[in-house]
């Protein structure tokens, strides 16, 4: 009997003691995203196992639905109620806005990035945007970048009119006019207000240029929004809504991207994630189709996904945070994690020998575009602005591309719209 | 204590929902309208800042856009769901065979969601894939039905769904009124003379004027609040021509982190609600009082 009971109690104290062997020991989180179709859900999957792993206790909180909508209210009624998830998949100068709100501090996740040295392991422009009290602490983790100026073309649709994949504007067009010619859709695209904000930041970067950009659409500045250079911007846009179809209004991207992969369609302009749509249909990039970025002077928009930190109460939460953090910024799930969603990692130290030519070519873009200050957040997916004037200037680029409206009228009311929120 | 409790048991037991409903609904609603007033951007904020919020929003061409499209769509909305809801109940009351049967076709779409409805029209307007395709492919190359993505017609859209699913129910509605109306007052007339057009439009209809009272009120609320309908057929679009203030609502307090401009928007809603109801019920009211 006495055996029996100093067996149990060894037996307690080993088990005790391997699991506080790793740095984390027993941490718990509840992660809110939307990651629950197909290669998001399996990219996810590696970040569970590996969380537990290493002895955490992952609690699910997926909140399907399109894009985050659902999850948007779930999450504002758990924070307001005082019960904010461990982690959530918030990005962007929202992060910021939260901090604003004063649910974030105390960064709980400040250590652990400063131990393994983000600060290093980060481009500068990415790591601000996880940074949160006047941008010194990290609140936030990055767990991949995508690029948001891309074409998709159909290369056997553009071999057999004789074209190449336009590197500037004016090309496209004279491209896109014989396409039509020849009774093929130029321009595939889906008439969705997002959409609409997608082909616009890409055409303002063409069009307009990087400092233009910055200017507009980064900084706002009234002048630039109102200017010459953004009437011209809308005149492109104006031709692009002539070499799209009938069917445009509320088409969904993937239905879009459809169009290019039968051969329906030539070109899409669409973030990488309509990569993994070719892959599916088992289409090879460069044989069966080109992923070349929009025309521009070297400017590359992204769109990094991040997972927020909130302030908590509990120590085992705590842990749970300070693991989490920790692995999503390790090698091991950035490589995995972005071979599954179509992105490249945000960490610049993970190899990319496993990527495909797309990943490959966007990776080396974004190290030439860090430094000739060609690295611009995407405004269409809340990358560069608070929402409030995300969705103003959203509402005027749609209601131009989906109208007769001139272009002139399209950047005073794009001014107007601005100042509103300001 | 027995008695005691026999009297108020009724009472006591309405107490609890009584007081969940006065704080869940009418004690949102203030607070709703207190939010309207703040400066609240992503979470609720309590700073009080006046009417700015409501100047914002009257300044804005979305929310007049928004509430131009409720205006068309309110008034055809409840105007067509009336009239075939009037002259299909007309001819179902004439005592013919497997009305039962014809009433529950007519009535069926209102077992739908709008969200089915929205969907299920979506597919049948689209041009690229709908009736146009379909007598295009008869060999009518000209017709051209491309109102889902005409920005000037899109709103008509919602109106065509919304009458389809709702009418079956106004039908209901009114065959139910009809069937209350004595045979004796039609034998009557008819004795004098009276057609039977002007046997409807001069005795029946009148006196289902509070069959027509109940219907609009049905309706209006529908349609202030539509907002599953909108999202399944158009999502606001193309453009924003089809937006409706249920949708800028949603959209300014949950992806615009605006929840004070939404709140603004929520108390204009319910101002419009008011205003029709409370007319409404004050006139029925005295009605009941007059008639005691």
């Amino acid at each position: 009997m006495y055996k029996q009971v100093l067996k149990i109690s060894a037996g307690f104290i080993l088990a005790a003691g391997i699991s506080a062997s790793p740095a984390f020991a027993g941490g718990e989180a509840e992660v809110l995203h939307w990651w629950t179709s197909g290669g998001e859900a399996k990219a996810l999957k590696v970040l569970k196992d590996d969380f537990a792993k290493n002895g955490g206790t992952w609690k699910d909180m997926p909140v399907a639905g399109g894009g985050g909508d659902a999850a948007m209210v779930t999450l504002k009624a758990r924070i307001v109620s005082g019960d904010p998830p461990t982690a959530a998949q918030i990005k962007g100068p929202t992060i910021q806005e939260y901090d604003d709100e004063g649910v974030v501090g105390p960064y709980n996740i400040h250590s652990v990035a400063t131990a393994e040295n983000w600060d290093a392991l980060l481009s500068p422009q990415v790591a601000n945007h996880m940074k949160c009290d006047g941008f010194t602490k990290y609140c936030a983790a990055p767990v991949n970048i995508h690029r948001i100026d891309w074409f998709w073309a159909n290369k056997k649709v553009l071999d057999a009119n004789g074209l190449k994949m336009p590197t500037s504007w004016p090309e496209f067009n004279a491209a896109a006019t014989k396409l039509k010619a020849a009774g093929i859709i130029p321009f595939a695209h889906g008439g969705q207000p997002w959409q609409d904000a997608t082909v616009f930041e890409a055409v303002a970067i063409g069009i307009g240029g990087n400092d233009f950009y910055r200017k507009a659409i980064m900084e706002l500045d009234l002048d630039a929004l109102g200017g010459s250079t953004m009437v011209k911007v809308f005149d492109q846009m104006r031709i692009l809504q002539g070499f799209t179809d009938e069917g445009m209004p509320g088409r969904d991207w993937n239905v879009a991207t459809g169009m290019v992969m039968n051969g329906k369609a030539a070109f899409q302009i669409m973030g990488d994630w309509a990569k993994g749509e070719f892959a599916n249909a088992g289409l090879k990039p460069g044989i069966d189709y080109y992923c070349l970025p929009t025309p521009s002077n070297h400017g590359y928009l992204y769109n990094v996904d991040s997972f927020i930190f909130y302030s908590m109460k509990g120590e085992n939460k705590i842990e749970g945070q300070k693991l989490l953090a920790s692995l999503m910024m390790g090698k091991n799930f950035q490589k995995v994690f972005n071979l599954y969603k179509g992105s490249i990692p945000a960490r610049l130290d993970v190899p990319m020998d496993e990527f495909d030519m797309c990943a490959k070519g966007s990776a080396a873009d974004l190290n030439y575009a860090a430094m000739t200050g060609g690295l611009l957040p995407s405004f269409a997916h809340g990358m560069a602005l608070k929402l409030a004037q995300k969705g103003a200037i959203q509402d005027v680029v749609t209601e131009h591309f989906n109208s007769k409206m001139s272009s002139k009228e399209a950047a005073s009311r794009l001014v107007r719209a601005v100042k509103d929120t300001l | 204590m027995f008695y005691w409790l026999q009297k108020n048991l009724p009472k006591i037991v309405i107490a609890p929902s009584f007081a969940v409903i006065l704080w869940f609904v009418y004690g949102f609603i203030l607070w709703t309208i207190y939010i309207s007033f703040t400066n609240s951007k992503m979470l609720p904020r309590y700073d009080f800042v006046g009417l700015k919020q409501h100047i914002r929003l009257w300044s804005q061409w979305r929310w007049y856009n928004a509430v131009e499209n409720l205006l068309i769509f309110t008034v055809l909305f409840i105007a067509i769901c009336i009239i075939i809801g009037i002259f299909l109940s007309i001819l179902l009351d004439q005592k013919i065979r497997a009305e039962g049967f014809l009433r529950t076709v007519y009535l069926y779409p209102m077992a739908l969601s709008f969200i089915v409805t929205g969907t299920a029209w979506k597919w049948i307007l689209n041009p690229t894939m709908g009736i146009q395709k379909l007598v295009r492919d008869w060999g009518f190359t000209d017709f051209t039905f491309d109102w889902l993505v005409n920005r000037d017609m899109s709103i008509y859209t919602i109106v065509i769904a919304a009458v389809w699913q709702s009418s079956g129910f106004v039908m209901a509605l009114f065959l139910a009124g009809l069937r209350s109306i004595d045979d004796e007052i039609i034998k009557a007339a008819k004795i004098d003379g009276a057609s039977l057009y002007s046997i409807y439009i001069t005795i029946i209809l009148p006196m289902l004027r509070p069959v027509f009272m109940s219907a609009i009120v049905i309706l209006l609320h529908i349609s202030i609040k539509s907002y599953d309908l909108v999202i399944a057929l158009t999502a606001g679009g193309p453009g924003t021509s089809s937006d409706m203030p249920a949708v800028y609502m949603t959209q300014m307090a949950f992806h615009r982190s605006e929840i004070a401009l939404a709140s603004a928007s929520a108390v204009m809603m319910f101002l419009t609600i008011l205003a029709i109801v409370v007319p409404y019920l004050y006139s029925e009211l005295r009605r009941q009082d007059a008639n005691r």
